[in-house]
């Protein structure tokens, strides 16, 4: 079974270098050799797994003689627990079903209790009926391999755990998001009145278009009695975003009405809140912040409304007459609340007879971008023109009209903004006829 | 549910004959059958069928709390019974399946009339007065085999493994199908059946019982057999001149012989 002669290739017949010298020293590797001292295990066992024969290199590595394994010991007998259970319930059923089995991963104990991880393949030898004879069985060293594959494992196994870490962290923060939102609508709420206080001979509406729902904006407005015959206003916008501003907000919201109440007159109003944003905000983290005051006198007997309003910092109010026009009441040279010691405020007076409005707003709506480009601002003449277009209409229909002015912006509103609209009803409250009339 | 085609149902042998249902252990799937069947077929009704998580049955399924326990598999046996409407048939189980038997004929006693147990073990780890062969870390040992060997297991392949019912021969891609399964639901099977302990149900058993054990065998030993027997009333014990925990696969005409024995039997 094994050539001991040498049979030299025809063409390399003659040749005499050291290449052939070569070749011929790998011939007389006989086959008995190569299945002693290959690089692998071998072993061929009787069906019921018995030993009958196994190489040199698998004895090393089980650190046995060969004298204590054939016929003595089982396959299985080579292999850990975990590699036994493993093969009476894969391993085998396979084997007897296929005929044959590759590349499976087990571990076979060596010499000194050294576990050796191996990669065994089987093939049955059959007899000339076809029945089984014998199992012959290659175990190849794995211990590279398995290193390599349980570091893949592992990294698969903290891939799924940072993976699972990664969701739940994400949902936990989606849960946080939306109690956060929530928390700051509320504040938000707060910083603006609930409902707008009715006012005899006078229609108020009010709007508030928040850019952003994580954070909270600057823009604020109030209308609340005095006495029993005049209403204050007030309208701004306080410099920045987020909880500072709402600080702010919250600090002028009160500090305003609380002034309105010792004294109404405008320009006093804003220079009370002047000293105490000034008195509050001194040093590394300077707050202010642009307003416009007004006080309201109706007068039952005309039933017009006398207006005076002062401002610092603040766009122009627009008033809108009865009869289509629109103007600015200009108050011009006032500074922004808060940041002199000593600042000057500018007051304007108008009336509002049946079917004016005054308009206040934020600088959102005026400086909202347009065009494809969105590179343009809207600007104080455009706004003029669309007020001109709304003059003659309830104070609510006026904010409803630039309500749908905000939302055509899109993203070009990309600032918060408040609408305070406060109108002189053109006539009494018309009955069901002459309403459908009109 | 279609309960057949979830348990991957197959009916084969002779319509009119007693019902006998095949049920495969831990490892593969009612392929290990296939050189009992032909000895059945003539004379009785055989049933073959895969656990939820096993072989071609439906992975959809699933689940780990149910089938955390053997009695998870015991109702998918039930099931099967019910679904084919079965009334005494003999079971027979290999391996951990010898006590989903014994706990499926606890369940459903009007559905099953007779247990065969091949190769049984109610419990593999040790225990104070009881030699079950294994302690807890071989359990570990034997989860990181299944973790080493996905058997020809992808997550690409199962729907070839699944879509093929009635392919008659499984060609060269479907190379060690028979073991293929999802890693997770066989691990779960793993644990359920080498942490169960089952002694205290088999003195329940009301029905003629027949145990097979192997003279060798490295998952259920002989005293393992000899606890079964003693503690089956009235059972039959045979043990079988074969090797490893397959009989019905390395020794099929003895085990097959004591099988049809027992059968006739109980006519």
């Amino acid at each position: 079974m094994c050539r001991s002669g040498r049979q030299p290739d025809p063409h390399e017949a003659g040749g005499n270098d050291a290449g052939n010298a070569a070749f011929a020293a790998l011939l007389e590797d006989s086959a008995e050799e190569l299945y002693e001292t290959a690089p692998c295990g071998y072993l061929s066992t009787l069906m019921d797994g018995t030993i009958a024969k196994i190489n040199a290199t698998l004895l090393g590595w089980l650190g046995l003689e060969r004298s204590a394994v054939v016929g003595r010991m089982r396959f299985t007998d080579l292999l850990t627990v975990g590699g036994r259970l493993y093969h009476e319930t894969h391993f085998a059923p396979l084997l007897r079903m296929q005929g044959e089995i590759g590349g499976i991963a087990l571990e076979i104990r060596g010499a000194e209790g050294v576990r050796i991880p191996v990669l065994v393949s089987s093939a049955v030898k059959y007899g000339g009926e076809g029945e089984p004879l014998l199992i012959r069985t290659t175990v190849f060293d794995a211990r590279d391999r398995r290193s390599y594959e349980e570091e893949l494992l592992r990294r698969k196994r903290e891939a799924e755990a940072a993976r699972e870490q990664a969701e739940a962290a994400r949902e936990q923060a989606e849960t946080d998001r939306v109690r956060l939102q929530e928390a700051l609508a509320t504040l938000q709420q707060s910083l603006l009145p609930d409902v707008l206080p009715d006012v005899p001979g006078l229609e108020a509406a009010a709007h508030y278009h928040t850019a952003s729902p994580e954070r909270l904006g600057g823009d604020f407005y109030d209308l609340f009695a005095v006495d029993g015959k005049r209403w204050a206003f007030f309208l701004g916008d306080v410099c920045g975003k987020g909880p500072q501003a709402a600080a702010v907000t919250s600090l002028t919201r009160y500090t305003l009405r609380a002034a309105a109440l010792h004294d109404p007159d405008p320009v006093a109003a804003l220079s009370t809140l002047n000293a105490v944003l000034h008195e509050r905000y001194t040093g590394g983290d300077p707050r202010y912040c642009t307003a416009v005051f007004g006080l309201l006198e109706p007068d039952p007997a005309t039933g017009q409304v006398a207006v005076r309003i002062a401002a610092g910092g603040h766009p122009p109010a627009v008033v809108l007459r009865a009869d289509g026009r629109a103007d600015f009441l200009p108050t011009p040279g006032g500074l922004l609340v808060g940041i002199l010691s000593d600042p000057r405020f500018v007051s304007a007076s108008t009336v509002l007879a049946p079917g004016d409005t005054l308009l206040l707003y934020t600088d959102g709506l005026t400086e909202a971008r347009t065009g494809e480009d969105r590179a343009t601002l809207y600007g104080d003449q455009a706004l003029l023109g669309f007020a001109a277009g709304q003059a003659g209409k309830p104070a609510r229909d006026v904010i409803r009209a630039l309500t749908g002015l905000l939302d055509d912006f899109g993203d070009g509103l990309d600032d918060d903004t408040a609408l305070l609209a406060l109108g002189v009803p053109a006539h009494p409250a018309p009955d069901p006829v002459t309403k459908n009339a009109r | 549910m279609d309960i057949r085609r979830r348990n991957n149902v197959t009916v084969t042998g002779n319509p009119r004959g007693p019902a006998v249902v095949l049920a495969h252990g831990f490892g593969c799937d009612q392929n290990m059958w296939r050189l009992t069947v032909p000895a059945l077929a003539e004379d009785y009704r055989v049933v073959l069928f895969d656990y939820v998580g096993s072989g071609r049955s439906d992975p959809s399924a699933f689940r780990e709390d149910r089938y955390a326990s053997l009695d998870g598999y015991a109702r998918d046996a039930v099931e099967v019974c019910e679904a084919l409407d079965l009334r005494d048939a003999v079971f027979v189980g290999h391996s951990v399946s010898a006590m989903t038997g014994v706990l499926a004929a606890g369940m459903a006693p009007e559905r099953i009339g007779a247990l065969v147990m091949v190769a049984p073990s109610p419990r593999y780890i040790d225990d104070e007065g009881y030699r079950g062969g294994f302690s807890a870390q071989d359990i570990d040992e034997l989860l990181a085999s299944l973790e080493a060997n996905y058997l020809g297991w992808s997550a690409a392949m199962a729907p070839v493994i699944m879509g093929t019912p009635d392919r008659p021969e499984l060609g060269e891609e479907l190379r060690n199908s028979f073991c293929a399964t999802d890693p997770d639901m066989a691990r779960v099977f793993a644990r359920t059946t080498f942490l169960s302990d089952s002694r205290d149900d088999l003195g329940k058993v009301k029905v003629p019982t027949l145990v097979l054990e192997c003279a060798q065998d490295a998952i259920a030993p002989r005293e393992v057999g000899a606890f079964v027997h003693r503690a089956v009333p009235g059972s039959e014990l045979v043990t079988l001149e074969a090797v490893g925990h397959c009989p019905h696969l390395s020794a099929p005409e003895a085990t097959n012989a004591a099988i049809t024995a027992f059968l006739a039997g109980l006519r």
